[in-house]
């Protein structure tokens, strides 16, 4: 499948916007569509991108306050009473401190209530550790019922927002505070459950989910003035993930190397391991933050510090390709 | 729906629940026995005569909606939901067992008529109060009211604090919470665990329209019910003093029993107690 990228990709001056913003839009729209759209916030409405929609629909959105355990329960009763609930907070908070509310009264009682974690990641920045939520695809992607997403820039997070106000599940998607650059268009596709291949390579898979992405085709460009052909594969579904396109890459480059702005320990990289392990047995490499938290910084300086970011994913995977062999099925 | 019965009838209705628990738990094996005792007279006046539903169609766009919130005490919802009509009484026995819709604590997509999942504690009210925005501000459901039950030790929960100042800023009129005030905890008396008074004050002072009764005077649950319905510009709690194990004495005031299950031999000597104040329990019963 053709999947059009934004011709600026590699461009210096390539438009940027955070995720959050796309989401904002998505959700206005989701709002206009479906009159049963409704919004909470637990005093975050302008940073987790709510302000759009509750300008719109002041009479859909609900002030929740700082209670993180009462914005997803609440939710859960309204989404019982007909409701589609979207609620936001940053990703530390919801799902960090409300994580059994979630399990119980969304994922188990199957609601479709839309989780929506803002400021996941490193890249929230000077606002350091505390803030800067790792662990949440690993604690959303263990519950059974649960959607999970990380769309790459602001035009995918429209679409996601959109997708997720229909599908009728329980469904959790990530946001990043900074800016990103953009590499989709609105003509790219999304669907739930779909993986897409941004760039087409035969040495090493890459597979990014969220803000990785980006840093994925940064790294792939790289790779090829050192004569390496990397395939870049975007994964914004993290559960279910599309198997079928990430293992016919994986199968033709025989070695994958994942990244994600999460800790590795049960997140994406995991997840991809779990399905190779089983079906496709190949070696990975898993970027991402190695058993440990973040620390206070610029966005940027912290990406690559903790080697998030294209150089240092494309020296990594260099690395990793000289030190292990390829697997031919 | 409902209405029907004579309080004395009520009152009958109340004993053939008691014993169906019994009968439920000691064939589980395992369960809480004091909690679902002590709240069969709330439950019947609910299910009987309070709430305004119907047992051939539990998705009844019209119907008034109950929230169990400590999960633990669904022996008795189950017990009064087949009596009621939802399923047959019979089933009641499959309760805790493999492929059963009675788990162990309440699961809303097992059981048609179950409006909610919980059991871990403190979340139940939020999910009622969210019902109960929806109907109020979103869709315009004057008539239509939600019902839900918390436990007192429950009321540690920060939870449960947090939907009573959400419930309260929005002033959720159609929101009637029974405290189930029975005094025990696992760890044995909620004054000893974790002091709740001045539970009316805590309760005001969140803006909720507060009643106090003895929750096993079926007549005065279903005033307050009324009551609370008549309250139009708050959520209303209604304290309601209940005796843990209540209809069965050797269980009754005894925290032990919170999530133990009777053997056999204790099944007979309940049930046998319970038949013999067959049409007695009334009120006045509250030390």
């Amino acid at each position: 499948m053709h999947y059009p990228l934004n011709p600026d990709i590699h461009n210096d001056d390539v438009q940027q916007e955070p995720i959050r913003a796309g989401f904002g839009r998505g959700l206005k729209a989701a709002g206009e569509a479906d009159t049963n759209v409704v919004a909470l916030c637990a005093d975050l409405t302008d940073s987790t991108q709510m302000h759009l929609f509750k300008a719109a629909f002041p009479e859909r959105f609900i002030e929740m306050g700082v209670a993180e355990q009462n914005l997803v329960t609440v939710a859960s009763g309204l989404a019982r009473a007909g409701k589609v609930p979207f609620t936001s907070s940053y990703a530390a908070f919801s799902p960090g401190r409300n994580w059994e509310q979630i399990r119980t009264t969304i994922a188990l009682n199957d609601m479709p209530v839309k989780v929506i974690g803002s400021h996941a990641g490193v890249s929230v920045g000077p606002d350091g550790a505390t803030h800067q939520m790792l662990e949440d695809i690993a604690l959303m992607r263990a519950l059974p019922n649960m959607i999970v997403l990380a769309p790459g820039d602001s035009i995918e997070a429209e679409k996601a927002t959109r997708a997720i106000a229909e599908n009728g599940k329980p469904s959790y998607m990530r946001l990043a505070r900074e800016k990103t650059p953009i590499f989709s268009t609105t003509e790219s596709p999304f669907e739930i459950g779909k993986a897409y291949v941004l760039r087409e390579g035969h040495d090493v898979s890459l597979l990014g989910t969220g803000t990785m992405t980006y840093q994925m085709l940064v790294a792939a460009e790289l790779l090829e003035a050192k004569g390496i052909s990397a395939q870049v594969v975007h994964v914004p579904t993290i559960k279910p993930l599309d198997e079928e396109t990430i293992l016919a890459s994986v199968r033709k480059t025989g070695r994958a190397v994942t990244a994600e702005e999460a800790q590795i320990t049960g997140g994406f990289g995991a997840a991809i391991t779990e399905l190779l392990s089983e079906k496709l047995p190949m070696p990975v490499y898993r970027v991402g933050m190695r058993d440990r938290f973040g620390e206070s910084g610029a966005p940027n300086e912290l990406l690559h510090h903790f080697g998030l970011d294209g150089a240092a994913i494309a020296a990594t995977t260099k690395e990793f390709i000289e030190r292990m062999p390829r697997y031919h099925q | 729906m409902g209405g029907q019965l004579t309080i004395t009838q009520l009152e009958k209705k109340a004993n053939d629940i008691r014993q169906d628990i019994i009968r439920m738990l000691v064939e589980a094996g395992s369960g809480h026995s004091a909690g679902p005792l002590g709240l069969a007279d709330v439950l019947t006046a609910l299910y009987f005569n309070i709430m305004n539903i119907d047992p051939s169609k539990p998705e009844w766009p019209e119907r008034d909606v109950f929230f169990l919130s400590n999960g633990h005490c669904v022996p008795v919802q189950y017990a009064a939901m087949a009596e009621r009509g939802y399923f047959p009484v019979s089933e009641l026995q499959t309760l805790r067992k493999l492929g059963s819709r009675l788990q162990g604590h309440p699961e809303r997509t097992k059981l048609p008529g179950l409006e909610n999942t919980s059991g871990p504690l403190g979340s139940g009210l939020s999910q009622a109060a969210g019902y109960a925005y929806s109907l109020q501000y979103l869709d315009n459901a004057k008539h239509r009211f939600v019902y839900a039950i918390t436990g007192d030790g429950e009321l540690d929960e920060g939870n449960i604090w947090e939907a009573a100042m959400f419930a309260g800023k929005y002033k959720l009129s159609q929101l009637i919470v029974f405290v189930d005030r029975n005094n025990i905890q696992i760890d044995g008396s909620t004054d000893d665990v974790m002091p709740l008074e001045d539970l009316r004050g805590k309760w005001e002072s969140f803006g909720w329209h507060v009643q106090e009764i003895d929750g096993h005077n079926i007549e005065s649950v279903i005033d307050a019910a009324s009551m609370a319905r008549a309250i139009s510009n708050k959520p209303s709690v209604v304290i309601t003093h209940t005796i843990p194990g209540k209809g069965v004495d050797f269980m009754e005031y005894d925290y032990k029993w919170h999530g133990m299950p009777p053997n056999t031999e204790q099944a007979k000597v309940a049930l046998k107690k319970l038949r013999t104040l067959d049409g007695k329990i009334t009120s006045g019963d509250l030390a």
